[in-house]
């Protein structure tokens, strides 16, 4: 295997983008990587594309971003993992780089949600798990999952619906200052949170990510071309990959994603790093907080801190820039928004921007010491778990972060 | 009680394809401001319903054991795994000879939670309480768990599941009540 770099990366503006076809919402993003790295269509010579789909209208998103985009004939697939498709889509990219079956690929991820009325997304997302055993009868809905694991989590370690409110307000807080967020320039407040209508006690309407349309694009390339086509590489340095059972009744306990765990033991194997008190290698993290629960369980899962203590992180503000670990800089999933297929591709570009420190606002970009950044990618309730690990040095392991 | 499910899912429908057909007739073609009134959007002249058959060829055992009042889990005749969901072929034997056995019923709950915005196809319901208790054999089950009041509800209560049927459409199926 050799060392894969992403060399160009392109966002999309998150939100309702009922003024843009998947194609075109695609090209936004598509385009932008393409300018990014100074390169043509003819250079990419694969392309993967994550979308989970069902409420849009296309069935073959590939060859239709593809041809829109300009990158037809080359090869494509369309990769499903639930909300880590675009993990998936990066994961697959890639292995074909670091393979040699391609020196340059590109992963898309790419989602419009809003093509359906929002009774139709609530249904199809609610199916996501064992449709026949746990939907069919029992009609759980995506935040009706992660309820189960809130109040197991509350009820084991004494935690809060406040102590929850708190990720939102953190995750909006940077969504504030994100353009390309969802929620640009909305900041809320705990009571806000607090007062909000229940969704599936005891998750509420704040504890949840919207429903979003976006799309995503990073190009990857080889260690002897990366260098020639940037001055800045980011290397893919690691990708842990893990799965969860369908039935959420098949798991042992609902306090931690095992799927998370799982991806992360072997991501940090690869660097040779140990799992726990892992915060200390990394500037910065993304994490999948699709619900505020799923944030505090993925600190843990990750080992930046021991189970049980992730929500002592969020009352003590450690996840804030200047923290122990800042972590969803960009908003999360929470307040930039989570266009399904788009949302692992989302994290790969910023972990890019972070480590290139040319996030704008500098509020929200994070101090970079080591040069590390981590991304935490879920699909489903902890069904598909993508760890990826990005390095500004194509060699050697984490540093411990010096002492402020 | 309101409007059925079917009817109001029918409404819904025959309002929207109602006023589709109406913008078609007076601009002759399907385009219209979206919800927020910002955007052209084509509004689809081609509906696609969805009804899935589903085999239970391999696991009739359960359904019938519903009809009986009993619940069923299947359990491997080589390691002594119990499947529930039941299931016909035990992967880590590649066995497919499997016991029928009735469960105890008898469990303690690990978690729950309330729907309380629900899916379309489950709208007609009041708001439902979503549990998964730990059977006594050592298995997890998910059901709903019928208490008069949600609030009612807390982890380690003991439970026991029942056949019940399932109102207004009058299927078997099974949730949990409480035993104290």
């Amino acid at each position: 295997m050799r060392g894969v770099a992403i060399v160009g990366v392109g966002h999309a503006k998150f939100g309702r983008r009922t003024d843009a076809t998947l194609g075109e919402l695609a090209w936004e993003a598509v385009k932008e990587a393409l300018d990014d790295a100074r390169l043509d269509q003819k250079d990419i010579q694969y392309f993967v594309v994550g979308n989970a789909g069902g409420w849009s209208a296309e069935p073959l998103p590939a060859v239709v971003i593809g041809e829109y985009c300009g990158l037809t004939p080359k090869g494509a697939m369309r990769v499903e993992a639930a909300c880590a498709s675009g993990s998936a889509a990066l994961y697959n990219a890639y292995l074909a780089v670091a393979s040699g079956m391609a020196d340059i690929a590109m992963a898309i991820g790419v989602e419009k949600m809003y093509e359906s009325p929002t009774p139709t997304v609530v249904e199809f997302i609610g199916r996501a798990g064992n449709y026949f055993w746990e939907f069919e009868n029992f009609g759980l809905t995506f935040p009706g999952y992660y309820a189960l694991y809130m109040t197991a989590y509350m009820n084991r370690f004494g935690a809060t619906e406040e102590d929850f409110c708190k990720v939102a307000v953190k995750n909006h807080y940077y969504g504030s200052m994100n353009p390309k967020a969802q929620f640009y320039g909305l900041r809320i407040t705990v009571d806000q949170c607090l007062k909000s209508r229940y969704v599936a006690w005891p998750i509420k309407l704040y504890d949840s990510s919207p429903i979003t349309d976006g799309a995503a694009a990073v190009i990857l390339a080889s260690e002897e071309l990366a260098r020639k086509i940037t001055d800045t590489p980011v290397w893919i340095r690691s990708i842990g990959v893990a799965t969860g059972t369908a039935n959420l009744s098949k798991r042992p306990d609902f306090i931690g994603l095992d799927a998370a765990y799982q991806a992360a033991e072997q991501a940090f194997r690869r660097v040779g790093i140990e799992h726990r008190d892992t915060w200390k290698y990394f500037d910065v993290a993304d994490v999948h907080d699709c619900f505020t629960i799923a944030e505090v369980m993925a600190y843990e899962d990750l080992g930046f801190t021991e189970r049980g203590t992730g929500i002592q992180l969020i009352r003590e503000g450690q996840t804030y820039k200047g923290g122990l670990i800042p972590v969803n800089l960009d908003g999360g999933l929470k307040a930039k928004g989570h266009p399904i297929g788009a949302t692992g591709v989302s994290m790969a570009v910023e972990m890019t921007k972070q480590l290139r420190q040319s996030v704008e606002p500098r509020d929200r970009q994070a101090d970079v010491y080591v040069g590390w950044a981590l991304s935490h990618n879920v699909g489903g309730t902890g069904h598909y778990a993508y760890i990826t690990l990005y390095s500004l040095d194509k060699d050697g392991s984490p540093k411990v972060k010096p002492k402020r | 009680m309101g409007m059925s499910l079917e009817a109001k899912y029918e409404e819904f429908w025959r309002q929207a394809i109602k006023q589709l057909n109406d913008v078609v007739k007076a601009t002759g073609l399907p385009i219209a401001p979206d919800e927020k009134g910002q955007y052209s959007l084509w509004y689809d002249v081609r509906e696609l319903r969805l009804r899935f058959s589903i085999s239970v060829e391999r696991i009739k055992r359960f359904f019938e054991g519903l009809r009986e009042g009993k619940i069923y889990a299947t359990r491997c005749r080589r390691c002594g795994r119990y499947y529930f969901p039941p299931q016909a072929d035990c992967p880590y034997c590649r066995v497919s000879d499997m016991d029928w056995v009735e469960i105890s019923g008898e469990g303690e709950l690990l978690t729950y939670t309330v729907i309380n915005t629900k899916p379309l196809t489950f709208s007609h319901y009041p708001d439902y309480v979503v549990a998964i208790a730990r059977m006594r054999e050592g298995f997890n089950v998910l059901a709903w768990l019928r208490v008069d009041d949600p609030r009612k509800a807390r982890v380690g209560m003991k439970v026991k599941l029942q056949v019940v049927k399932r109102e207004p459409e009058g299927y078997l199926t099974y949730e949990f009540v409480p035993i104290e």
